[in-house]
């Protein structure tokens, strides 16, 4: 027991190892939030007027709202006044391809262990890079567009696909949905937009790295993705930001439309700084992601890894719309220090025949909360709905907490659900039987914990469930050696 | 009227202050209502009432009264539930507690029952002091606060020391609603000591036409090695509804068994509250809501694990048919001293028809480490497999589907301990899912 002890104590002493801060020239809008900094913003995208007026009716809307406190996170009020709004890597000149990018900025991401010149040549993924605000480099444009793949910054896309963006933009998430929904609507600055047309099985991953960089700044990225008829993609998305003492705010809002019978799988690694273990510093995480399954026979997966974060508050959701769609969510949440992380997913099932899964893991450690929060519902019109929800939490050490708050809804007498949760600690039979082959209370602890995420790592693409095994260890570092 | 009519309470709460000049009741009727003012109707939007709609209730104006009762022994005759012949028979009419028609068997050696305004002035003044009105700590809301603001005419239940009691309690609340609405707030104290036994079975019945609305408050306080069974039979009419509390402390090692059958009714809430103030306690809580028509069942279940070393059990199983609705919110609690907790935690359903709604909700809430706990919950139908095995030995769609449904429901009847109650039950579930 002392030894068990003493390993989730060195477990609760490790360090974020992406704390380092880029010395990158950057153009930033002064503190604070109020019309002119939106049309500031709006400003210097070049964007058109119809999304200013966009921006502004979103903001107008925010103002009106309050901030949502039913989530079981607790943290001193944001002042919305103190953050910065956009912050750019200076540009230049325009960038064309990625050797033209500051070398400062490709040793960030080597750091990182994403080197994009790397990473191109070897796997073949397209990376798009948004540091603090804007999108710096996107790989493999030229490639992906001889196929009719769209993959661009969410500025480009406003200057260059303006129908697909008015059409598609907050479909999905209308800038009313929420508090900070209408915040990102506001004032979002870049994401990644990606197209993929009729037919067209997108040929390599797509990948976007995120980081906050600049001191004080938020981020408030926005993702679309567009799967048209027949069509597929893999996504994946990571996040890291330097060690701070101050919290930072991350507000994004992330909409995925999927048409008849086409697959979107959106996989993210969050690793954002976490604050110390004091609980000083780390990131506001507060994300709007959800897919709606228009089309019938579409699917959408979330795979999620959620390491990073002072406070994470994110209910990646399916509407399943079309007959026959499917929805996924597989999760992995581990907390440790002081984190708060709010979680879960939402089913909704409208259309015939809908299925839906949910697996979530929590893992808590230190003197983290670690919550699963999740809605199944399944409208009247769900006719043969199917869900299967599980949600398993692994308590490492007695300061912590596991929750979980699964809201049940059925108007549907052909309906299926079932939903199972179970709460434990490390079994110690488990402990004994690893101990008794020889395996030291480290490796045992790191082999259970592993084996307990396995389920979800699985659904990870190759080149993200590499990192996401090493970002277990790093998080639970003592035990893993 | 459509708009929330309370005004009127005001003016019967100061009535009934100045009517009484007891301290300790007075006191605690004040705090509850200013909780009552402060708190008011609980809306929709509040967490705990999200899934049930009280509001509408509050929108007509209540008789509050007992006085001028037509009630007779006859009509208790026809309340009255199987087992009662040598049982304690506590009849309330309109929430307050009427001992001339109720009948006592117990000796003073074995269990003491006196109405709680008695009971403040008596020896036990000390014990209800201490023990009444813990409830309000769980139950924040307007509706809790207001059957404390009018604490009148409760009853308090003391088991003796070392009493293992043979015979059930029986708690029949009549509604006379034959000139007016009425709303009824009986309220009780049970404190069964060391080393006793209790059994205590509530049923609900409204007599006449006019609405009536139960808004009822149990809290039971079980002692060390004490052992309390608790039956809850709610097989009324359409238009009474309820909003009932059983909060049961468990202050010593002991074990408290409860289970609630919901069979008919308007809208129908039940909280039950068990308190784990001590180290290794064991609880069973089970439910079955056997729905038709418009009704709306709402089972609302705390566990809140303070010590350690305790365990607990949930097992709530509902079918329901037509307009019917159906609520589960469970809520289990390890605080972080309560190491080695073992809570469990299950909701089943079917749904018959098409207009039929369930709304579930459990909920795990841990801060201790080294517990065993989990919840699970399923909404579906009848197994296909089964009903097919049925069909294949000539047994007819509609008899095959009612067996399993019988059976279904069977888990949970079987679980009432006594035995005319449980007969009693299993006829009322068969006769209602017989088919001719």
């Amino acid at each position: 027991m002392k030894e068990e002890l003493d390993v989730l104590e060195q477990t609760v002493s490790s360090d974020y190892k992406y704390g380092f801060v880029t010395d990158i020239d950057t153009d930033v809008v002064p503190k604070g939030l109020n019309e002119d900094v939106i049309r500031i913003i709006s400003e210097k995208k070049n964007e058109p007027e119809w999304m200013l007026n966009w921006r502004l009716k979103a903001y107008a809307h925010w103002l009106k709202m309050e901030e949502p406190e039913w989530a079981n996170v607790h943290y001193p009020p944001i002042n919305f006044q103190d953050v910065i709004y956009y912050a750019a890597p200076k540009k230049k000149k325009q960038l064309g391809s990625l050797d033209e990018v500051d070398p400062e900025l490709l040793k960030t991401f080597d750091k990182l262990g994403i080197s994009l010149s790397e990473q191109k040549r070897l796997s073949g993924v397209a990376v798009d890079v948004v540091m603090d605000s804007v999108s710096v480099a996107t790989s493999f444009k030229k490639q992906l567009s001889e196929i009719g793949v769209i993959f661009c910054s969410m500025s480009e896309a406003i200057q260059n696909h303006p129908d697909l963006v008015k059409k598609y933009l907050g479909s999905v998430v209308p800038m009313t949905d929420n508090y900070f929904a209408a915040l990102n609507s506001a004032v979002f600055t870049d994401g990644s937009f990606c197209f993929i047309p009729k037919g067209v099985r997108c040929p390599m991953e797509l990948s976007t790295y995120f980081r906050i960089n600049t001191l004080g700044s938020g981020q408030f990225e926005r993702t679309l993705i567009i799967a048209e008829d027949e069509a597929y993609v893999s996504y994946l998305e990571g996040c890291t930001a330097p060690m701070r003492d101050e919290n930072q705010l991350h507000a994004a809002v992330v909409e995925l439309v999927a048409h008849n019978k086409s697959e979107i799988k959106y996989s993210t690694v969050q690793n954002w700084y976490p604050g110390d273990e004091n609980g000083k510093g780390g990131i506001y995480n507060f994300v709007t992601k959800r897919g709606i399954c228009q089309g019938n026979d579409s699917k959408i997966s979330w795979t999620q890894v959620e390491t990073g974060s002072a406070i994470t508050w994110k209910y990646p959701s399916v509407i399943l719309k079309g007959d026959n769609s499917i929805g996924e969510f597989y999760s992995v949440a581990l907390t440790n220090h002081m984190q708060q992380a709010d979680t879960g997913t939402k089913m909704i099932h409208i259309g015939k025949n809908t299925k839906s899964r949910i697996v979530s893991k929590g893992i808590s450690a230190g003197k983290s909360q670690n919550s699963y929060r999740g809605l199944v519902r399944a409208g009247k019109n769900a006719i043969n709905a199917r869900n299967y929800s599980q949600c398993d939490s692994l308590l490492l050490g007695d300061k912590c907490g596991a929750h979980t708050f699964p809201y049940i809804e059925s108007k549907n007498k052909t309906a299926i659900i079932e939903h199972e949760a179970t709460t434990s600690k490390i079994g110690e039979d488990q402990l004994f039987y690893c101990r008794q082959r020889g395996i030291d209370a480290e490796t045992a602890v790191a082999l259970i914990v592993t084996g307990f995420a396995k389920e979800v790592m699985n659904q990870l693409p190759m080149e993200f469930a590499v990192e996401a095994q090493k970002l277990l260890a790093i998080s639970l570092e003592g035990s893993v050696g | 009227m459509d708009t929330i009519n309370i005004n009127y309470l005001e003016d019967k709460f100061r009535k009934l202050q100045s009517s009484t000049s007891d301290d300790i009741l007075n006191n605690i009727r004040k705090e509850g209502f200013k909780a009552f003012n402060k708190n008011g109707i609980p809306s929709a939007r509040n967490e705990e009432w999200r899934f049930t709609s009280v509001g509408n209730l509050f929108k007509k104006e209540y008789d509050l009264s007992a006085d001028n009762l037509k009630i007779t022994a006859s009509d208790i005759d026809a309340i009255r539930l199987p087992g009662s012949g040598n049982a304690d028979e506590l009849v309330f009419v309109n929430g307050r507690f009427i001992p001339e028609l109720s009948v006592i068997r117990s000796n003073e050696k074995e269990c003491i029952i006196m109405p709680l305004e008695d009971a403040v002035k008596s020896e036990y003044q000390d014990l209800v002091n201490e023990h009444l009105g813990k409830s309000s700590l769980f139950i924040k809301d307007g509706i809790h606060a207001l059957n404390t603001s009018f604490i009148y005419g409760g009853v308090f239940i003391h088991l003796n020391k070392n009493q293992v009691l043979e015979h059930p309690v029986y708690l029949y609340h009549l509604s006379d609603t034959r000139i007016n609405h009425t709303l009824a707030q009986p309220r009780s104290l049970v404190y069964v000591d060391q080393s006793a036994k209790l059994q205590l079975i509530e049923s609900f019945t409204t007599v006449g036409s006019m609405d009536s609305f139960t808004n009822g408050v149990m809290e039971i306080v079980v002692n060390t090695n004490a052992i309390v069974e608790y039956y809850k039979i709610q097989n009324d009419v359409v238009n009474a509804s309820q909003v009932t509390t059983t909060h049961v402390r468990q202050i010593g090692k002991s074990y408290a068994h409860g289970v609630t059958i919901s069979l008919n009714g308007g809208l129908i809430r039940n909280n039950m509250n068990i308190v784990m103030e001590a180290e290794g306690n064991e609880a069973h809580l089970y439910g079955l809501y056997l729905l038709k028509g418009n009704t709306h069942v709402d089972n609302h279940t705390l566990v809140d694990n303070t010590k350690p070393n305790c365990f607990s059990n949930e097992f709530y199983k509902g079918i329901l048919d037509d307009n019917a609705s159906g609520v589960f919110s469970g809520k289990i609690f390890v605080r972080p001293d309560a190491q080695k907790t073992n809570a469990y935690q299950s909701n089943k359903n079917i749904l018959l028809s098409d207009n039929a709604t369930i709304n579930t909700k459990p909920q795990l809430e841990i801060f201790a480490d080294d517990v065993k706990c989990s919840h699970g919950c399923t909404i579906g139908q009848l197994d296909e497999e089964a009903l097919f095995y049925l069909r294949t030995r000539g047994i007819s769609k509609e008899h095959a589907q009612s067996m399993l449904l019988g059976a279904f429901a069977e888990d949970i009847v079987m679980q009432i301990k006594n035995e005319p109650l449980r007969n009693y039950v299993e006829k009322l579930i068969f006769d209602r899912l017989s088919v001719n």
